[in-house]
């Protein structure tokens, strides 16, 4: 039975104080899983889906809840930082109040006070809500090892297959970094989640076109809960880029996505979803600049 | 004191986390149980063996040849057996048991009972099910079916061919499985005792309704009476934990007696789901003739196919609800009302608050809206034209007195008046923003509910109550159970009214099969109605008492102050009829309710115009509750139920795989509704007392379950003229008939 809910109480816990602390244990315990908030950790242990022999705390890491300005003038995130923490953040209310729409989103008050960003974006789930969002919005992750220090990865690059990501066994996530706000970006966060909480998508849209001169000069479409991975939409960027907004531009979602019938949906759905969220927000930025 | 929001006596307890259920009890020693179920939706079993390489020496396990007694659940009829003997009927039908020191030894040692199986043919469609193969129960697969008929249907029918002036309109609408979903799963622990008598017994103490449900299953399996039955806080019920109990309560018993241990039981989540009872999904076919200019129902020839599963269940009662109820609150002087409920190959349905009545209220709601269409009439002018009046005379025959149809639609109306949101996509939760298209609605509906046991139920059953005076202080004793819904709380007020003391000097004694008398199950909208009827005549029977001990009738403490002695003073008394109900339930001719509550109910919603989701803004119900004797509690009722029956209508659909397996066996994809999604509720509680019910209570458990779906199906269909006549309407749905409709 694979469901057998056993609960490892006997299973160590390493809980390092220190960053370094941390990236050292990871190196030399590479089949430690890192804990984070828990709370998709605590669901695949009940459910069995995960089995580690021991984890790695890193709660108790404060040096990973810092939010800051960069010096390119955009914002850094700590990857511990919790939903509720970056509903209460002005620079993130000031770069990015997209991933703050995001983030109310989330499970509801309890999963929000415990969820982290990292989390979402390391268990990569392809219905992780915040993660459609950071590819709109051209996050890079920084993650850092013991051994060869922190290198930056784009969110455009770290997703790789279902539930699987950039990082290395010896990597944690440090940190998510998110460039200045453009007066001229138009950001949207849109979820389809049949309830308004404890919902997990059937559809989420992260958005972001920079308009100049009535031109759109930069288009990130980004889509969850449609594929293997949270991912880009090329084709509908491309049909975007250099001309006035095309609100029929989401004519060409289909090639983009590949969205299944499951427990949860249809294929169908999804993709005439995926087609009429799009369009409602291209009307909108429409609207907004007449 | 009768009228006032007095603070739930159980409250405290549980929200301050104090309260003890089933599953935070271990009693020394104790052995965790789990269930061997059938893969098989049918099938022959051929050998149960144990795994020679897996260690049974701590593990006890239980199969039908373990059964001292009769294999069989007690209950309507003697179909469903405690555990499967030679051929399983369902997916997750219990096989057998197991109990070992941990929780983990005991689901290790499930997958370690080896089970041949010979899969047989499965029967899933009900409408091939009656007279057809395989044969499931009795002799032709039919649990029930009754045939009610009030007037000439068939003249009515018959004349209205070609005549201009009456136009015959029929629909066909659907409903799907609803779980129950209480918060707390199925669980029950059996320990050993000794009795008065020195005679070894056992006590069952867990999850329930109805303590005296799981006496009568469990003398029979055990083939004796050496037990007690004691419910513990139990995390809700809705009808989940009304019949089920029993059958977890049998495998806890036999378990303890075979291991000479206690036992716990508990089901988890997933199991709980899969394996449970749900609310019978229903198709109904209505046809009508109705007058062209007005939408006035001149005749009714509904037909109802319910699925009750692999086993009888209460589902005979269902669907006698589901006959009487057809109509709606409308009069009709031409019916035929016929209901088959047949048996499937999928784990059985059962109670479930409203039995029958809102899946067929859906159905009347949804034909008055396609008359209303048909004929170009407005919905609320149809409704108005044909609702009950004093003196009608219901399908079965009653004639209808101090009803609360119209009072309750211009109460609703009234509260309602404030128009409707704005439909721009302000304010969309979730995500959107502007961006969302958004389409409002208000959708209205109105329901009826015969409140108690049909026709002679109560007569028969003789429901009682025990009223102890105990020093000062007073002790009501009966078998009615608080499910969340407040007996602890009424009883002591009618008590206290009664006698004019303090509500702090009543106290309700645990429902312990040793030590209070059957006052009848926790079902049917009857705790407060008739329980609580008892309970104020066993009040007055104990004020007579001690009237005549003290030679005196006067005031309560001066009475008590007067007794010589301190003795208890126990009285009990049982329900009784004034005689003038008649009720014949052969022909369902008389009278089938003692009383019936009225509610109207208007849904303010929003459809999300790109993904079919509705967004409910507000829900205005007033509801005939005859007296409210706890107002705050009698609204907790009616806006729990309302929620509830919203669930039903956009989002908890089950999905079966095909084998007849709930496959959506999580919260996280059975979904309820959570507080974000509930709207603002406005309660409006009408008052026309019922003279059989204490201080002139009604019973008011179910109704409002029974109709808040159809006036969303209403609604949306004004707010985007989607038209949907099946629940759940699912957003995948809603966007299917937003494309027809284009
Ligand atoms: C009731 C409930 C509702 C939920 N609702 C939603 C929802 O609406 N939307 C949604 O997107 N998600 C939802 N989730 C999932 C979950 O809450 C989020 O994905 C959350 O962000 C995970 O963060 P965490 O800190 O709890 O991660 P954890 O569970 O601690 O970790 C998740 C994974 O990331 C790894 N990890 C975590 N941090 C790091 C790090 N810094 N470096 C390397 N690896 C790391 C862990 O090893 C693990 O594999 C819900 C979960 C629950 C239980």
């Amino acid at each position: 039975m694979s469901r057998t809910a056993q609960l490892k109480s006997t299973a160590a816990v390493l809980e390092p104080r220190t960053l370094n602390e941390a990236l050292e244990m990871r190196a030399r315990a590479p089949d430690a899983m890192p804990l984070a908030g828990g709370t998709d950790v605590m669901v695949s242990l009940e459910a069995g889906v995960i089995d580690p022999p021991r984890f790695l705390n890193l709660w108790r890491l404060d040096a990973l809840r810092k939010i800051e300005d960069t010096p390119a003038g955009g914002v850094r995130i700590g990857a511990l930082c919790t939903y509720t923490s970056l509903g209460r953040s002005d620079l993130v209310l000031r770069h990015a109040s997209v991933l703050i729409e995001a983030a109310r989103t989330v499970g509801a008050t309890q999963i929000q006070n415990r969820g982290t960003l990292g989390g979402n974006i390391v268990n990569a789930s392809p219905a992780g809500d915040t993660l459609p969002v950071l590819l709109a919005l051209d996050a890079v992750f920084e993650l850092s090892s013991a051994e060869r220090g922190a290198r930056l990865v784009a969110a455009a690059d770290f997703f790789l297959g279902y539930r699987q990501t950039a990082l290395l066994p010896d990597e944690l996530l440090i940190a998510i970094h998110l460039p200045a706000r453009n007066a001229d970006d138009h950001t949207h966060y849109r979820k389809v989640g049949t309830r308004l909480a404890q919902a997990i998508s059937k559809v989420v849209l992260g958005a972001r076109l920079r308009v100049v001169d009535g031109q759109v000069v930069e288009a990130r479409i980004a889509w969850g809960s449609v594929g293997p991975v949270p991912m880009r939409s090329p084709s509908v960027e491309a049909a975007l880029l250099g001309v006035p907004i095309d609100v029929d531009a989401e004519a060409k979602v289909a090639q983009d996505i590949r969205p299944i019938d499951d427990i949860r949906s249809t294929a169908d759905y999804r993709q005439r979803v995926a087609e009429n969220v799009l369009r409602s927000f291209l009307r909108s930025v429409v609207q907004t600049r007449s | 004191m009768i009228g006032e929001g007095l603070v739930r006596a159980d409250g405290q307890a549980k929200v301050t986390g104090r309260a003890v259920y089933v599953d935070d009890v271990r009693p020394e020693g104790c052995l965790y149980a789990a269930t061997v179920r059938s893969p098989f939706a049918h099938a022959r079993i051929t050998g149960i063996r144990l795994d020679p390489d897996f260690d049974f020496s701590d593990v006890t396990v239980v199969t039908a040849a373990d059964i001292p007694g009769e294999n069989v659940v007690a209950l309507m009829t003697d179909d469903q057996p405690a555990l499967a003997d030679k051929v399983v009927r369902h997916v997750m039908e219990p096989v057998a048991l197991v109990a070992a020191p941990t929780r983990e030894k005991a689901l290790a040692a499930v997958s370690h009972i080896l089970v041949d199986y010979e899969p047989l043919p499965a029967l899933f469609d009900p409408e091939r099910s009656r007279g057809h193969e395989p044969s499931l129960f009795g002799s032709d697969n039919v649990y029930s079916h009754i045939t009610l008929v009030h007037g000439d249907p068939d003249g009515a029918f018959a004349s209205a061919e070609g005549n201009a002036d009456v136009r015959i309109i029929e629909g066909t609408y659907r409903v799907g499985l609803q779980e129950q979903l209480y918060i707390e799963p199925q669980g029950m622990i059996a320990t050993h005792r000794v009795d008065a008598e020195g005679a070894p017994g056992l006590t069952l103490f867990g999850s329930m309704q109805c303590p005296f449900y799981v006496v009568k299953a469990l003398s029979r399996v055990l083939g004796h009476k050496r037990f007690n039955v004691v419910q513990a806080v139990t995390g809700g019920g809705f009808g989940g934990k009304e019949e089920y109990p029993s059958l977890v309560a049998i495998h806890a018993a036999l378990l303890a007696l075979k291991s000479g241990k206690s036992v716990k039981l508990i089901y988890r989540r997933d199991e709980d789901l899969r394996a449970t009872t749900k609310r019978h999904p229903c198709r109904l076919r209505y046809r009508t003739v109705v007058e062209v200019r007005t939408g006035r129902l001149l005749a009714f020839d509904g037909h109802m196919l319910f699925d009750g599963g692999a086993y009888n269940t209460l589902s005979p009662v269902v669907n006698s609800r589901g006959v009487i109820h057809a109509v709606g609150p409308y009069r009709c002087e031409n019916v035929r009302s016929e209901a088959l409920m047949v048996a499937t190959n999928t784990p059985p349905n059962g109670a479930f608050r409203g039995f029958g009545a809102p899946q067929v209220q859906f159905a009347a709601e949804r034909h008055l809206d396609r008359i209303a269409r048909e004929l170009g009439l407005d919905p609320l002018d149809v409704r108005r034209v044909n609702l009950y009046r004093d003196g009608d005379l219901t399908p079965t025959g009653q004639t209808l007195k101090d009803i609360g149809a119209k009072i309750v639609l211009e109460a609703a109306l009234e509260r309602a008046q404030r128009p409707l949101p704005p439909g721009n996509g302000s304010g969309r939760p979730g995500g959107g923003g502007q961006a969302a298209r958004l389409a409002a609605g208000r959708g209205l509906a109105l329901a009826w509910h015969g409140c108690g046991f049909t026709g002679n139920g109560e007569a028969n059953l003789q429901g009682k109550a025990d009223l102890a005076l105990e020093g000062r202080d007073l002790r009501v004793y009966t078998s009615s159970t608080d499910i969340g819904q407040g007996t602890e709380t009424i009883f002591p007020q009618i008590v206290a009214a009664a006698l004019g003391i303090g509500v702090g000097r009543v106290s309700v004694a645990p429902p312990d099969t040793d030590l209070v008398p059957d006052s009848g199950p926790t079902v049917a909208s009857r705790t407060a109605m008739v329980v609580g009827g008892v309970v104020l005549k066993a009040a007055q029977a104990l004020r007579a008492a001690l009237a005549s001990e003290v030679g005196f009738d006067g005031d309560f403490d001066a009475m008590l102050d007067a007794r010589t002695s301190d003795a208890v003073l126990r009285v009990r008394e049982q329900y009784a009829d004034d005689g003038t109900l008649v009720w014949d339930p052969k022909t369902y001719r008389g009278d089938a309710y003692p009383t019936f509550g009225w509610s109207c109910v208007i849904v303010d919603l929003e459809v999300d115009l790109d993904t079919g989701e509705v967004l409910y803004r507000r829900l205005v119900q007033a509801t005939d509750v005859g007296r409210a004797l706890n107002p705050v509690l009698a609204s907790g009722q009616l806006e729990g139920g309302a929620l509830q029956a919203l669930g039903y209508a956009t989002s908890e659909e089950v999905v079966l795989d095909e084998r007849g397996c709930m496959r959506n066996d999580r919260l996280t994809n059975y979904i309820i509704p959570t507080a974000l999604d509930a709207p603002e509720m406005e309660t409006v509680l009408i008052e026309i007392p019922f003279a059989g019910g204490p201080f002139g209570a009604k019973g008011i458990g179910e109704i409002p379950h029974d109709v808040p779906h159809a006036a969303v199906a209403q609604a949306i269909e004004r707010a985007t003229g989607a038209v949907l006549d099946r629940l759940p309407m699912m957003p995948e749905r809603v966007m299917a008939a937003l494309e027809r409709r284009r």
